[in-house]
């Protein structure tokens, strides 16, 4: 009886201690945006209905976290179970063998209803490595007052020509208003996002077929000169020193006529909270030159194949980026709130058509941007405000600090090409291309 | 006469000092007011100084969506672990470097003090490979050997110039008198150079709280310190300077409280061997 007993006992303190080691805990790095942090509160029904899965966020700026999961996943360090990636690191990743495929995500799951520009560039010989968790594209925000005190009319999407007339036309630099804000700090993320957009849409590439750089073509320098010029008469001053968020907040305080940039913008300057022109802004497509300006960038959830929770993070990038997970946020902050740009049946909705004045211009631009065609000319890679290659990242800040330096007046456009050229054609040599 | 131009003089130097002094503290004091801010006025143009809607509402933001308290124990744990782990190597090798020098002495000591000029990101990739060995990735342990390596130089520096000041007669007096080698660094040196440690450790501890390269690179969650609590609020689409701030501001708090109250020992200690 006394051996049974103990016995017992035994089992019963194995098992008191076996079961909080059963419980599978997912470290998620996210970054810090609106969208990712309000996901991390809204994550208790999640916990709730799983109650053998903690949860551990690691929130990090962009860049740091670039770094930091890159670092983890390339030497197979296996800190994270669930890593925030952009569309651009997806398909080089997931090549590296680095994530893992995101198939059998459930019946609910409809993976049809996720935008097709959005799906095709997170997808490896038509697998899907990572699901989007929101996605945006560029737009013109732009001051309806001082558009209409200039005696102009929006298009629905204007020339790169309609804009500078424009910008010329809402410029008071006594006012300190100016009338085009664009990024000009230097950086693969910053200026060269918008300057590699805007240069696919007046027909320049970054490489031929053979993959030759081509920023000594004419048109290059017709984008260049055309960007310098309208930022030195109509943009604000110091502007190679401003990124998105110093762009935000001379729009935020008035003293931007347009701006060009990610779509996520337009619930930050609509916002009457944050924003001194909030019931004064108005939307358009991104310009048009020879193509219209292309833009796609998607916040992602993906798995490392480092991970040891495999099942437990499959669980939960399903639950993240879910319809049902879409209505939680409506229900409990409202539609606008919503993480925009990823599935077809949130645009259809007319809750959400009403709340947000931006979704259909956002829709539109996002199913306008053509990744394996961004430019006039055909092209060895995808990307539309990026390059989809791994040097990338190095290249396009290199570059982006030369065009930063001729919008600061350091160098000349002509220089300025002339380096890029030079530093272009040196790196893709090192790299071995074409490959 | 004179004595007024000396009195105008001295009032001049305090001016100077307290403007520069004012200069110098501006950024910490910029972010402690932002932090009180509205998003909103935090990027107000013109800049509000001290007119603006009070709010503790970032601090609040900050409190719900990051456990401070387990970054600050991390902090602390990581900062004072690696400089009294420091100071054990330290304190024999400055003895040994000061009153027991070779040839190759001072060549050891610039050797020592070039590792620090490494660019960190050099080594990363082979520090990330044998955390993952070792299984040191995220653990108080691992980081607490890193920046103990990493601040070393400093500390055998800072005890070898106290050191050098304290006449090796004492100690050979108290060798005559039969003390052994650990007695005499622990019972006749350590008493002596106590403003010197004091102030090699209190540096120490700021140094290792402030270091972001390796503390953000080899923590992620259980052993992440402050650094990392801070870099979860920067941003670079979408403003949020006012939740940044009181991050910011919890963060250095402690240090700053810590810094006030030693700030003798510190100036002492910095200053130490300076003016002979």
């Amino acid at each position: 009886m006394s051996m049974m007993l103990r016995g017992l006992m035994g089992a019963c303190a194995v098992t008191a201690l076996t079961l909080p080691a059963m419980a599978e805990t997912l470290t998620i790095a996210t970054v810090n945006n609106g969208d990712m942090i309000r996901m991390q509160k809204m994550s208790k029904p999640f916990t709730d209905a799983n109650p053998d899965i903690t949860l551990e966020w690691v929130t990090l700026e962009e860049n740091v976290l670039r770094q930091r999961v890159t670092t983890d996943i390339a030497t197979k360090g296996g800190q994270y179970d669930i890593v925030t990636v952009g569309n651009y690191e997806v398909p080089i990743w997931a090549r590296q063998g680095w994530l893992l495929p995101l198939e059998d995500m459930g019946e609910e799951y409809d993976a049809a209803d996720i935008l097709p520009p959005i799906s095709a560039g997170l997808s490896v010989d038509g697998k899907l490595y990572a699901a989007p968790f929101y996605g945006e594209s560029a737009m013109i925000m732009y001051r309806t007052d001082l558009m209409e005190k200039a005696g102009l009319t929006m298009p629905e999407r204007p020339t790169w020509e309609f804009i500078y007339d424009a910008a010329r036309k809402m410029t008071d630099k006594e006012a300190e208003v100016y009338g085009i804000c664009l990024r000009g700090k230097a950086g693969w993320g910053e200026n060269m996002a918008f300057l590699t957009s805007m240069a696919h849409s007046y027909g320049a590439p970054w490489f031929d077929k053979d993959w030759k750089p081509q920023f000594s073509g004419e048109k290059w320098k017709k984008a260049l000169t055309d960007y310098v010029t309208i930022m030195n008469e109509a943009g604000p001053p110091g502007a190679s020193s401003n990124g998105f968020n110093e762009n935000l907040a001379l729009f935020q305080t008035g003293k931007c006529g347009m701006w060009i940039d990610a779509t996520v913008a337009a619930s930050f300057v609509s916002n009457p909270k944050e924003s001194t022109v909030a019931d004064k802004v108005g939307y358009a497509l991104a310009p048009e030159g020879e193509k219209p300006q292309m833009w796609l960038w998607a916040w992602t959830l993906a798995i490392p194949s480092s991970t040891d929770a495999p099942d437990a993070a499959k669980k939960f990038v399903a639950w993240a980026t879910s319809k049902a997970y879409t209505e939680q946020v409506a229900a409990a902050e409202g539609w606008a709130n919503v993480p925009p740009g990823t599935r077809t049946s949130l645009y259809e909705n007319p809750e959400y058509q009403q709340a947000a004045p931006f979704a259909r211009p956002t829709l539109d631009s996002i199913m306008s941007a053509d990744l394996q065609n961004p430019t006039s000319v055909e092209v060895p890679y995808i990307g539309t405000q990026w390059v989809g290659i791994p040097e990338f990242q190095a290249l396009g800040t290199s570059v982006g600090q030369q065009f930063s330096a001729a919008l600061a007046g350091q160098a000349s456009v002509d220089q300025a090409l002339q380096m890029a050229q030079q530093i272009a054609e040196r790196e893709m040599a090192k790299a071995g291309y074409p490959k | 006469m004179a004595r007024n131009i000396s009195q105008s003089r001295r009032w001049g130097f305090t001016i100077l000092a307290w403007g520069a002094a004012l200069v110098i503290f501006f950024p910490i004091l910029w972010t402690i007011l932002t932090s009180f801010k509205t998003e909103a006025d935090a990027i107000a143009s013109p800049p509000k100084f001290l007119f603006f809607d009070w709010t503790v509402e970032n601090y609040a933001e900050v409190q719900s969506r990051s456990p401070y308290f387990r970054h600050f124990m991390n902090s602390v744990i990581i900062s004072v672990g690696s400089t009294l782990l420091g100071l054990v190597l330290a304190i024999p090798a400055a003895w040994s470097m000061a009153f027991q020098p070779g040839r190759r002495t001072k060549d050891l000591l610039m050797w020592m003090l070039s590792t620090k000029m490494m660019p960190a990101a050099g080594v990363l990739i082979p520090m990330y490979l044998m955390f993952r060995s070792f299984g040191l990735l995220d653990s108080r342990l691992g980081i607490t050997v890193v920046l103990m390596l990493i601040n070393l130089p400093i500390i055998v520096w800072m005890l070898y110039t106290y050191f050098r000041e304290i006449p090796s007669e004492i100690l050979e007096a108290a060798r005559m008198d039969g003390a052994s080698l650990r007695n005499e660094i622990l019972h006749v040196l350590t008493p002596m150079a106590v403003p010197g440690i004091a102030s090699t450790l209190l540096l120490n501890v700021i140094l290792a709280w402030n270091e972001a390269f390796w503390t953000l690179n080899l923590t992620t969650s259980k052993a992440a310190p402050l650094t990392t609590f801070i870099a979860s609020y920067s941003s670079p689409e979408g403003l949020f300077y006012a939740k940044l701030s009181a991050a910011s501001t919890m963060a250095i708090a402690p240090i700053l409280i810590l810094g006030w109250f030693s700030q003798k020992q510190l100036v002492r200690g910095l200053t130490f061997g300076a003016v002979k």
